[in-house]
């Protein structure tokens, strides 16, 4: 796993976004964030780069530190020390050059509550020089038909697809949306998703925070896990998973099986253990060459490695193992 | 994993980026609009702008319940209406409105928008200015269907409602952006009552003991109606001290609400 090293992400990319979209500079480059409360330290040297065209999910526990991150780089809240440049601009000192070139989803709120929604949606366009087709995007999330309804009488979920759509309709280069699926169905999660990957598709960068692991499994280039008010772990999901726990490998066989011989024909590190009568788990790095030994170990005792399974870490397995498993604030 | 392997066209897709802010003059019109039509949409809102100035004038001019001094009771209490329907609008709606933006984000997400914050005022008191010329227009044909005789300068007329808007939009925008949105909610509408009763818009001030009138003429409202009731009851050209009083009500709360007003 690699570390909270700024700009350490110089994975390929599978698609670069073409044309003007593409500026030198990284999405967002965040270097030392600190933001005080009071006494209490909200984000405490933290540092992130988002590269361009990418999806960049931020992770971490309630309280880490997530939405102030996101709001410093809206402009909302001005850093107490480092230095933080969104599309190359200071979010707080260039803001009106930024903010006609940012989409902002708040993770609650920001509608009149009188306001219809297709009316509100329709109004946010109206601030832009070349919106979005307003109808089509209300069909597109499904808001058809509550566009008459007035924002206080909409669903949580209808609620947030309102601004989530606010936060595209102006064609940004660059979204944040903070936590775009809380409290949303499966169908208008799946919905979200979608338009996040066509966003990302059409050379959008866009960064989002989420309390859900698959959420940033199905849609993060990037992942970044921030805990305390620092990045502890950032990577694509494959690189934290294959690099942040253990692995291990699982098979069954006839009860009673020599461990103490397996042992000795695995790598030093490793571990076997008889899990339940017949169930076998090795634990260690597994590679193929492991996976060839423990093969080659069962044809020599007469064994048949039924159900022989590498058990993947998830995302969420790392998550809990850098963050801890006591319940936060 | 599949997101990363889905995108083609790379920017040739409906979301391909495509920035920029609208001109200002058509975000300005377009905020105005759409707080306007929040306003009118809003019942309690119309009850404080158009149904209790409406029922006042009316209920006041035809029943002999305060003794109105000399003249026709209309003539004094057209021009207190008036200060009254520009109170309601600037101080006590935008007050109530304002707090519960901020309460619900609205102001917040407004801010990360094209749209910059002197244009979002801007656009306030554009909507605050229309609401009153649909007050005074309704009020004025009320007035005059009870019998209404006014005179005076218009100038000094429209100087007095311009610096009174003035003046109660920078007090009600320093209640709702220091006080929590119930707050505001409360505290506007005692002060809307309060000065309902003691700013001369239905009683004469002449009424109260001399101690306290000498306190409630520097009110912001007392100074509108007794301007308002100068011109246009006694044809007087230019109130000067009642404008005087109303321009440093407006330095001191627009100074005020602009240093301390909070976004979120």
């Amino acid at each position: 796993m690699r570390s909270s090293s700024p700009g350490g992400t110089p994975r390929t990319r599978p698609l670069a976004p073409a044309g003007g979209t593409t500026g030198p500079e990284p999405a967002v480059e965040i270097t030392g964030l600190v933001k005080r409360y009071g006494a209490k330290a909200a984000v405490d040297g933290l540092d992130l780069t988002v590269a361009r065209g990418s999806v960049t999910a931020v992770l971490g526990p309630n309280g880490a530190g997530k939405t102030t991150t996101v709001e410093t780089c809206e402009g909302y809240r001005r850093p107490d020390a480092g230095r933080v440049r969104v599309l190359g601009l200071d979010p707080v000192a260039d803001a009106a050059a930024l903010r006609p070139r940012i989409g902002v989803m708040l993770q609650s709120g920001g509608v009149y509550a009188g306001a219809r929604a297709e009316e509100m949606l329709r109004h946010t366009a109206s601030l832009h020089a070349h919106p979005l087709d307003v109808g089509g995007l209300v069909e597109r999330l499904g808001l058809g038909s509550c566009g008459r309804t007035p924002y206080r009488r909409l669903s949580g979920g209808q609620q947030q697809r309102l601004a989530l759509a606010m936060a595209v309709v102006g064609r940004p280069e660059l979204v944040f949306l903070d936590e775009p699926t809380a409290g949303l169905d499966p169908q208008a999660r799946h919905a979200t998703w979608d338009l996040v990957r066509e966003l990302r598709a059409d050379g959008v960068s866009c960064v989002l925070t989420t309390h859900f692991m698959d959420e940033a499994e199905q849609l993060a280039d990037d992942v970044a896990i921030i805990d305390g008010g620092r990045v502890i772990a950032q990577g694509s999901p494959e690189e934290l998973c294959r690099g942040g726990a253990e692995n291990s490998l699982r098979f069954t066989g006839r009860p009673g099986l020599d461990l103490a011989s397996l042992l000795k024909a695995l790598p030093a590190d490793s571990a076997a253990t008889e899990l339940a009568v017949g169930t076998y788990r090795v634990h260690g790095k597994i590679d193929p060459q492991l996976l060839a030994t423990v093969a080659s170990w069962c044809a020599q005792n007469g064994v048949m490695p039924d159900a022989i399974a590498v058990e993947r870490h998830t995302l969420e397995d790392v998550f809990l193992e850098l963050t801890g498993k006591e319940l936060r604030a | 994993m599949t997101a990363t392997e889905t995108g083609t066209a790379a920017g040739t897709g409906a979301f391909a980026p495509r920035p920029g802010a609208a001109p200002l003059p058509r975000m300005i019109r377009a905020q105005a609009a759409l707080e306007t039509r929040m306003l009118l949409r809003n019942g309690e809102q119309l009850l404080l702008t158009v149904v209790i100035p409406t029922l006042l004038l009316v209920l006041f001019s035809t029943v002999d319940i305060v003794d109105t001094g000399a003249g026709s009771a209309v003539d004094f209490l057209a021009p207190g209406i008036l200060a009254l329907a520009v109170m309601s609008t600037a101080f006590t709606g935008q007050a109530i409105a304002t707090g519960f933006e901020r309460r619900y984000g609205v102001l917040k997400r407004l801010a990360a928008s094209p749209l910059p914050r002197w244009g979002l005022m801007t656009a306030k008191t554009c909507s605050v200015l229309v609401t009153e010329i649909l007050q005074i227009a309704l009020l004025t044909v009320i007035a005059f269907g009870l019998g209404w005789s006014p005179r005076g300068n218009p100038l000094a007329v429209l100087l007095l409602l311009l610096l009174g808007t003035a003046a109660f939009s920078g007090l009600g925008l320093l209640m709702a952006g220091t006080l929590k949105a119930e707050a505001t909610l409360a505290a506007a509408n005692l002060v809307f009552l309060l000065l309902l009763v003691g700013g001369g818009v239905i009683v004469p001030l002449a009424k109260f003991p001399e101690a306290a009138r000498q306190v409630l003429e520097f009110l912001p409202v007392s100074a509108l109606s007794d301007g308002l009731r100068t011109v246009l009851q006694h044809g007087a050209s230019m109130p000067w001290a009642d404008l005087g009083i109303l321009a440093v009500w407006a330095v001191l709360g627009l100074g005020a609400a602009a240093k301390f007003f909070r976004w979120e």
